[in-house]
């Protein structure tokens, strides 16, 4: 009558274990948009949404292939990399942008923290949607 | 603001003319360290100078908005003295910062970029000194996060010496225009 128990608290150790195991890795979380506003001030040196400056406008950043403002002069590099922006593509990019893509004229080390990779992008991706961006967007 | 109470003290002013020539000083240093370093400059060669020349004209680009921003600033009828000084002579440092960046890509057998014939502004927010100020501050404190993320690019040690060196004067007029807008000159011990 002892071992019963003992036997079983094992098999429920047991199947805990491989339920842990066989968990789904954890989803990447939805970046905090307000602290990747933020952050976006380490951008504006070159950037802003609704215009071209040192570096492309960032309304109708997200879907646009890299390269393809019009009237704006991308390195050969850029214009080449046949990236689309995305969520994913962005991160890969921010995260060291010379390594992404070679040539660029984006002089910048990166974002090396992946949490405010995800607040940046999700600001980036907030603001696309806004009427700003919406009112100017190429 | 604070700042005004500061820059109308005679013995501030002396201070500040002080520091701000000092730091023209120490920049000048860095300029003619890079300006004598030819060979050392050219010595490498291939794909890092490519890279080191991108960067350097990407900066190049930014100060010559940066001296466009000044001026807009300064021909904004907005600026009272001692602001409209103050605003004079950063744009000055920008010009240098700009002038011994082409120079050095020349040295390195690039081609500098040049200034567009037309910039945007947000000039329909800048309805106020502090809107003006505030605008400057915005983009400072951009360019000291954009010289911090690019020195450490450099393949040449000494490109990167002299990146730093702007990024310190960056980081001086980022702080004193905070001031100027009554804000904490210095709001944390890292810039990122």
């Amino acid at each position: 009558m002892i071992a019963l128990p003992r036997r079983c608290a094992g098999v429920a150790l047991l199947l805990i274990s491989s339920a842990l195991l066989a968990a789904p890795k954890e989803q990447p979380s939805v970046g905090d948009a307000k602290n990747g506003e933020v952050l976006y001030g380490r951008c504006v040196a070159c950037h802003a949404l609704a215009y071209d400056r040192t570096g492309p406008r960032h309304c109708g950043l997200i879907g646009r292939k890299a390269g393809t403002v019009k009237g704006f002069d991308y390195s050969d590099a850029m214009k080449r990399s046949k990236v689309v922006w995305s969520p994913k593509t962005l991160d890969e990019f921010l995260a060291n942008p010379l390594k992404t893509v070679p040539g660029t004229a984006m002089g910048y080390a990166g974002v090396t923290d992946s949490k405010e990779r995800r607040d940046l992008i999700a600001y980036l991706s907030e603001v696309n949607e806004s009427d700003e961006c919406k009112k100017r967007s190429p | 603001m604070s700042f005004f109470k500061i820059a109308n003290d005679a013995s501030a002013v002396a201070v500040r003319r002080n520091f701000l020539g000092q730091s023209s000083l120490i920049l000048s240093g860095a300029a003619i360290a890079l300006l004598a370093g030819k060979d050392a400059l050219a010595a490498k060669g291939g794909q890092s100078t490519e890279q080191d020349i991108r960067i350097l004209n990407t900066a190049i680009s930014a100060e010559l908005e940066a001296i466009a921003a000044y001026q807009v600033g300064a021909e904004s009828g907005l600026l009272q003295q001692p602001v409209l000084a103050l605003a004079l002579t950063f744009q000055g440092h920008h010009k240098e910062h700009a002038d011994i960046l082409s120079k050095t890509i020349v040295k390195l057998g690039g081609k500098p970029t040049v200034a567009k014939a037309k910039y945007n502004f947000p000039t329909e927010k800048l309805k106020s000194q502090a809107d003006v100020l505030q605008f400057a501050a915005t983009l400072e404190k951009g360019a000291v996060s954009a010289y911090l993320n690019a020195v450490p690019l450099f393949g040449n040690p000494d490109l990167a010496k002299a990146a730093a060196s702007i990024l310190g004067d960056e980081a001086m007029h980022w702080a004193i225009l905070r001031n100027a807008l009554g804000e904490v000159p210095v709001p944390s011990a890292f810039m990122s």
